[in-house]
This record gives structure tokens, C-alpha cells and sequence, in this order.
């Protein structure tokens, strides 16, 4: 195997004379292309959650106060899908970008070209996708699951279903460059099974996103040739069926639900251990529990489905696989107990995230076990329980996760330590707005308030206008995160070592703060103790 | 072969990617646009939809130009040639994943959807108050549904071109391992004329495809609008035929490669990619030829 790379034939002096076009927009270096697709992920997080600001605030009040009902929808659909595909998504890529390489020693990924074109679809394609709220006929506002035939009804089908080719084809690119680099570029000694956690949940989510990426172009393309081509995969007046295109979108869909936690478990297994001064517990345990989970992922998707009316042996076999997930997320809760249990434990800001990650997380999963069994969720379907579920395992699991991540590896990234006082602010603000957003959704679903509708009954104006309330507070705690984000790459004074945390093994912290353009051009020499999981007993 | 380095080669930088964001980007925004105008509105959709292509094509022979030359110069070791094989074999993975797609559908109606709309299942009282008429099959007589959309068909026998092209692929598939043999042993010329024979079964393929398109549409008044069946033939075989094409374009360029001098016995990656895509659009195939047209 070789252990070295070069960067250009005309060797490394003319090479960090690129301009600033040259640099950023033809970059093959992971760490340039990892920042790229944070800064958009950024960009998105906050038109994102300025769709749900406009969403929250209708919702303030019952009756119609600011918006028409179609933009309402509008806002709904794209809230969604810029926050999935434009936010959750690009940020971990761009985290894996960033860490693997440095995690696992290689010079650089293994397909630098690909992987910069992964990045630079992505501006288009949400250029596409928002430009449809300028359109005549106006954005999609059928819900992000595109159901037809209420999806087809809008006048930019066309323009959603390219765009969502365009992520697609970032992801499935990305997604095999990140094969290639943990299978291909591993520094000799780093055995798989010594591998951090956070590259083994990555290397599991990147197979998932070239399994089931194709999948939702095929469902989308179906939508197209049906709306633009006269074909009637979902109409049954030509022996279709609407309810085809949803078992096809969530055969996608659920390893998709997937593909936006497991990275995030892959965090919070390196973060927790940095922190409780402590390995892992159960690090084999680990990885299998996350293969495990994207195994099922597999065979669950139609409990997205139950109220569609599904033939009774159906419901069953999804209602108990989809009771199986809590096993193999179960064993992972306890493992971030255990690796905390009798731990020196220190509460820097990742770790406050981290910590409120296994709480509220675990909420959203026993939501979502209630949701598993059919004879409630006959009640919960489509009400704002729903919306509490996947709020509490995306926002305070995923979005909660990246937040960790970056206040953990942004001294690496940057050399520079961020105010801790401020990244604590941002925490405390954080933790208390999004429950005091979510957590009365769940009494709202409870008691009968259907998802996407802007105007409600006047018994749910309580709950609403606290959610509200937390729902701009939320939001407004974000800003804060910007501020300590500016403050930490140009302006903080305090210099990071190269360790950067007492407790952090690894290779990411071998190298110096910041990580130089250029690192493992030469393979390093792997010791075991120093690996956050080196020792595995067998 | 250039000077062999023992380093994994990382390029400086690049203006490839970037040219096909922009290439991607105009030919999908024409299309778009294309499909979104009014019925006799004359928008820019359709030329952009063009330029987006033509630039999608010249991106394609830059971006693959800058790599064979790095390849040919040697800058390529043993580690960099596992990292495309790994590339193409995952890409080989997702695209079997986007047939699954279609497959899925086809599978969903035959055995769900359309039964149902005949009374089967639970699908009782959608026949007897929306249907009652319908009598559920697959093929010529229901497979367009309980409306008859698009008028009464015939379905493509599976014993005429289907089984010629059935023959056609599988002979290339041999040919082309012929080729692959000849070429780890060093025979140039056996190399070109095998390559190029399948390169040649791959146009007849396309060639007998199209004709069967042409006697459906003309003849069988089978189309893209024949209900489900419609659908779901045209969609499969036309995906896989646009696959075939790609394939045939991809090999007729690995001929002018060999002819060019640019493999080697031991290093061919180029060759060997696209053999694996042609191994792959013939199992597609044979997938086709039986749930397709003979079932």
C-alpha cells in the first residue's frame, strides 16, 4: 500500500498560491470542500428555520393572520425539504470530509475531483428548488413527501423533481467517495475494527444513501412522467395507484430518517468518551447496534403508511420490525450511559450538547415507539404528535449532534478556542426554546390537531402560542451560534493546542490546531493507545 | 506508461467540477423550464436544455482527457486504481438501485394495484362501486387499467426481437470477456476486432429496439400512455436502452483507446469499467426479458 501522496506534479511550492477562486471553487482538499459544505449547511439551516419562523407565526393565533393558506403550505413543504436535504445532510458530509481523513490518516479522500463537484451541485439545485417560490404558478406545497396526486397539482413539479435529482446525485457521489476513502485510504495499522465510531457510522450511512438515493430519483421520475408524459403509475383510472408511489418514496425514505441520525450517533459515541476521560463502553457493541439499525431500516418503511389502508398482514409485520429498531438504539443509549458512568466528567459546551442529545433523543424515540403500534397510531397519524417525534429525533438529535460537532472540532478547524461562556449561552437558550417549542406539540397531536393546516381550532391556542413563543426563541438562539462561529474564526485570542481536549484520543488531534492544508501526506504510524477505541478485546 | 510514483496522486486543483455544476445545472433548468411553459409558449427552456448537453458532453471528454493523461503519465499507483474500482463498482450499486425502482413498481401493480381494482383483497368495494366493469389481468387485456386509458393494445410477443435481443446481449457480454482476455495477453489486434464486434451487437441491440418501439407505437397502438403496462414497459426498457446506449458510446470510445495505445496488460482500468457496466446492462436485460415480456 502506499503511504504517501503528492498534490501536482509541480510538487507542493506552487501550491498554496492558489487565488481565492482557485481555492474554494476548484478545491480537491477535504478540509476546503468539509468548510464549503458547512457554510452552505449554515446558509440553509437559517433560510430553513426562516420558513418555520413564517410557519410558527401563523400558527401564533388561530385563524388566518399573516399568510394564505397556499403559501402556508408552501412554507411547510420547503421548510422540510431545505432543512433535510440542504441543512442536516450537507452538514454531515461536510463533517465527514473534514474528520474522516484526519480520523483515519489518508492524505485526502480518495476521489478529490468527484468530491468537489458533490459540493457544487448543491448551491444549484437549491438555487432550482427555491427559485419556485418566485414562479408564477408558486413552489411546491404538497408536503415534502410529494404524495400524488396533491403534489402534482402544483405548477413546479418539474423543478422540484431536478432538483432532488441534482442532491441525489451529490449524495450518491459523496456517499461512494466516502466508501473509497474509509475502505481505500486507511493508514496501515488502522484496522477496521479500531476505526473511531464516527467513521464506522459514516462508512453505514454512506451505504445506506447509495442504497436508497436511486430509489427516490426513480419515485420522483415516476412523478414526473405522470404529470409531463401521460404515464399512470398513480392513477388508478390506468391500473395504478397513489399509494405505490409512497411505499416507493419511503422505501427511501426510512433508511433517509437513517441516514440523518446515524452520523449524529457517530458523534456523540466520540464526544462522550472525550469528556467522561473514559473509552467507549461497549465499543463492538457500537457498531454492530448501527448496522443493525440500518438493516431494518430496510424492512420498516411502510409505518410511514398505517392509516393508508394497508392489508392487515402488512401492518403487523411493520408494526413489530419497527418495534425491533429500539433494541440496537437501546443498547446505544446505554452505552453512552455506561461510558459516562463513574467517568471524570467535564461539561464543555459538546459535551452539554452531547448530553442533551441522549436525553431528548431518547424522548423522540419513545415517540416514535409509540407511533410504531398501529392501533394508536391511527390516532397520531398526521397530527402534530408527529410533528413533536421527528422534531425531537432531528432537531435536538441530528441538528443538536452537528452543533456538538463543530463547538468540538472547531479549535481543530480553526486553531482558535471559542468563547466558552458564549458557546454555553448558546446551549442553555438552545436546550430550554426547543422544548418549550416541541414538547407541547405532543399535547396538541394528542388531542387532535392535524399536521400542515394554518388555521386551527380555538381549544389548541394555548399550547400553540407557547410553542410559538419557543419556536422564535429557538430561532433567535441561533444567532448566537453565528456570533461565537465569527468570533471563533477571526477574532478569538485564545490559541487551541494540538490536543485541544484533556480527555481527546485519536489521530484528529495528532496534528496541529489548525490542521495544516495538507496533513498525513505520509502515513502515520498508528498506536493503539492512542486510538480513542485502539484496545478491542476480541 | 509514464514514470511509476509510490504516492497517492491528489490533483491541486481542478475547473472540471465546477463547469459540470454549471452544465448540470443549465440542462436540468431547461428542462424544467421546458416542461413548465404554457402549451405554445416559445420559452428558452428548450435551448438551454441543449447547450446544458452539448456542455455536459464537453465536460465529460475534458474531465476524462485530464485523467487518462495523469493515468498515461503515470501518476496513477495501485492504490489510486483501487480507489476508481471501488468508485464504479458502488456506482454500478446505484444504478441497480434506480432499476430496483422501476422493478419495484412493475411488481407492485402486477401483484397488488391491479388485482385490487378487479375486486381482489380488499380492493371488494372500490370494484363494485368505481369499477364493476373491470375484469383485472396483466397484458393486452387489462394491464391499462379499469379506464382502458389509451385504447385497446397489443403487447410485444417475447419470441421475436425481444429474444433476438436477448441473444444479441448475451453474445456481447462473451465477446467483450473475449476482448478482455486478449487484452491481458497481449493480443492487440484480437482485442480490437472482439471489442468491436460488441461494440456492433450493442448498435444492433439498439437498433432492433427502436424497431420494436416503432411496430408498438405504430401497430400494436402500445404506448408510454397504455395504462400501467404502457408505463411500465416503456419506462424499464427505455431506461435500460438509454443505459445500452451510454454503454455502446462508452465501448466504441474504449476501441479508439485501444487503438490509441493507451492499455496495458496489466493496467486497463478504463477497459475494465466499462465491461463491468456491460455485464450490468445485460443482467438488467435478462431481468426485463423475463418479468417483461415473457411473464
Amino acid at each position: 500500500m502506499a503511504h504517501a501522496a503528492t498534490h501536482d506534479e509541480h510538487h507542493d511550492e506552487h501550491h498554496e498560491h492558489l487565488n481565492f477562486f482557485q481555492r474554494w471553487v476548484m478545491s480537491t482538499n477535504h478540509k476546503d470542500i468539509g468548510t464549503l459544505y458547512l457554510v452552505f449547511s449554515l446558509l440553509m439551516f437559517f433560510i430553513g428555520g426562516s420558513f418555520a419562523m413564517v410557519i410558527r407565526a401563523e400558527l401564533f393565533k388561530p385563524g388566518l393572520q399573516l399568510v394564505q393558506p397556499y403559501f402556508f403550505n408552501e412554507m411547510t413543504t420547503m421548510h422540510a425539504l431545505v432543512m433535510i436535504f440542504g441543512a442536516v445532510m450537507p452538514a454531515f458530509v461536510g463533517l465527514g470530509n473534514w474528520m474522516i481523513p484526519l480520523m483515519v490518516g489518508a492524505p485526502d479522500m480518495a476521489l478529490p475531483r468527484m468530491n468537489n463537484l458533490s459540493f457544487w451541485i448543491l448551491p444549484f439545485a437549491f438555487a432550482l428548488l427555491l427559485s419556485t417560490l418566485f414562479l408564477p404558478g408558486g413552489g411546491p406545497a404538497g408536503g415534502w413527501t410529494m404524495y400524488p396526486p396533491l403534489s402534482l397539482q402544483s405548477a413546479s413539479t418539474a423543478y422540484v423533481v431536478f432538483a432532488v435529482h441534482l442532491m441525489g446525485i451529490s449524495s450518491i457521489m459523496g456517499a461512494i467517495n466516502i466508501i473509497a476513502t474509509i475502505l481505500n485510504m486507511r493508514a496501515p495499522g488502522m484496522d477496521l475494527l479500531k476505526m473511531p465510531v464516527f467513521v464506522w457510522s459514516w462508512l453505514i450511512t454512506a451505504f445506506l444513501l447509495i442504497a436508497v438515493m436511486p430509489v427516490l430519483a426513480g419515485a420522483v421520475t415516476m412523478l414526473l412522467t405522470d404529470k409531463y408524459f401521460n404515464t399512470h403509475f398513480f392513477d388508478a383510472a390506468g391500473g395504478g395507484d397513489p399509494v405505490l408511489f409512497q411505499h416507493v418514496f419511503w422505501f427511501f425514505g426510512h433508511p433517509e430518517v437513517y441516514i440523518m441520525i446515524l452520523p449524529a450517533f457517530g458523534i456523540i459515541s466520540e464526544i462522550i468518551p472525550t469528556f467522561a476521560r473514559k473509552p467507549i463502553f461497549g465499543y463492538k457493541a457500537m457498531v454492530f447496534a448501527i448496522a443493525s439499525i440500518a438493516f431494518l431500516s430496510f424492512i420498516v418503511w411502510a409505518h410511514h403508511m398505517f392509516a393508508v389502508g394497508l392489508p392487515l398482514g402488512a401492518e403487523i409485520f411493520f408494526m413489530y420490525a419497527t418495534m425491533l429498531i429500539a433494541v440496537p438504539t437501546g443498547v446505544k443509549v446505554f452505552n453512552w450511559v455506561a461510558t459516562m458512568w463513574g467517568g471524570s466528567m467535564t461539561f464543555e459546551t459538546p459535551m452539554l450538547f452531547a448530553v442533551a442529545f441522549v436525553i431528548l433523543f431518547t424522548i423522540g424515540g419513545f415517540s416514535g415507539l409509540m407511533l410504531a403500534l398501529v392501533p394508536a397510531d391511527f390516532q397520531y397519524h398526521d397530527t402534530y404528535f408527529v410533528v413533536a417525534h421527528f422534531h425531537y429525533v432531528l432537531v435536538t438529535g441530528a441538528i443538536f449532534a452537528i452543533i456538538a460537532a463543530t463547538y468540538y472540532w472547531i479549535p481543530k478547524w480553526t486553531g482558535h478556542m471559542y468563547s466558552e461562556f458564549w458557546g454555553k449561552m448558546h446551549f442553555w437558550n438552545s436546550v430550554v426554546w426547543v422544548n418549550v417549542l416541541f414538547f407541547p406539540q405532543h399535547f396538541l397531536g394528542l388531542a387532535g390537531m392535524p399536521r400542515r393546516i394554518p388555521d386551527y381550532n380555538v381549544a389548541f391556542a394555548n399550547f400553540n402560542m407557547i410553542s410559538s413563543i419557543g419556536g422564535f426563541l429557538f430561532g433567535a438562539s441561533q444567532l448566537i451560534f453565528v456570533g461565537v462561529l465569527i468570533h471563533c474564526v477571526w477574532f478569538s485570542k485564545k490559541k487551541a493546542t494540538d490536543r485541544v481536549w484533556e480527555g481527546a484520543k485519536g489521530l484528529e488531534w495528532t496534528v496541529p490546531s489548525p490542521a495544516p492544508h495538507h496533513t498525513f501526506s505520509i502515513a502515520p504510524v498508528v498506536h493503539d493507545e492512542e486510538l480513542a477505541h485502539g484496545h478491542v478485546e476480541d | 506508461m509514464g514514470q511509476q510514483h509510490d504516492i497517492y496522486y491528489v490533483p491541486s486543483k481542478s475547473q472540471w467540477p465546477i463547469v459540470a455544476a454549471v452544465v448540470m445545472f443549465l440542462t436540468v433548468f431547461g428542462a424544467a423550464h421546458w416542461l413548465d411553459a404554457e402549451p405554445g409558449e416559445s420559452g428558452f427552456g428548450k435551448t438551454l436544455l441543449l447547450v446544458g448537453f452539448v456542455g455536459i458532453l464537453g465536460m465529460f471528454f475534458g474531465w476524462f482527457r485530464s485523467v487518462i493523461r495523469e493515468s498515461m503519465r503515470g501518476y496513477y499507483n495501485s492504490q489510486v486504481d483501487r480507489s476508481f474500482r471501488m468508485g464504479m463498482m458502488w456506482f454500478i450499486f446505484s444504478e441497480v438501485m434506480f432499476f430496483g425502482a422501476f422493478f419495484g413498481a412493475l411488481f407492485y401493480v402486477r401483484m397488488f394495484s391491479v388485482p385490487w381494482l378487479g375486486g381482489e383483497g380488499h380492493g371488494v368495494l372500490t370494484h363494485q362501486y368505481l369499477w364493476s366493469e373491470y375484469a383485472a389481468s396483466w397484458g393486452a387485456g387489462g394491464g391499462n387499467g379499469p379506464a382502458h386509458v389509451g385504447g385497446a393494445f397489443q403487447t410485444v410477443a417475447p419470441w421475436g426481437l425481444p429474444l433476438l435481443n436477448t441473444l444479441i446481449l448475451l453474445s456481447s457480454s462473451v465477446t467483450v470477456t473475449i476482448a478482455h482476455h486478449a487484452l491481458q495477453a497481449g493480443h492487440r489486434g484480437k482485442v480490437l476486432a472482439f471489442l468491436g464486434f460488441t461494440v456492433l451487437l450493442g448498435a444492433g441491440f439498439l437498433f432492433c429496439q427502436a424497431h420494436e418501439y416503432a411496430e408498438a407505437y405504430k401497430e400494436l397502438n402500445l404506448t408510454l400512455g397504455s395504462g400501467v403496462y404502457g408505463c411500465t414497459f416503456f419506462m424499464l426498457t427505455g431506461f435500460h436502452g438509454m443505459h445500452v446506449t451510454l454503454g455502446t458510446i462508452m465501448l466504441a470510445i474504449i476501441w479508439l483507446r485501444v487503438l490509441a495505445g493507451h492499455f496495458s496488460k496489466e493496467h486497463h482500468f478504463g477497459f475494465e469499467a466499462v465491461a463491468w457496466y456491460w455485464h450490468f446492462v445485460d443482467v438488467v436485460w435478462l431481468g426485463l426479458f423475463m418479468f417483461v415480456y415473457i411473464l
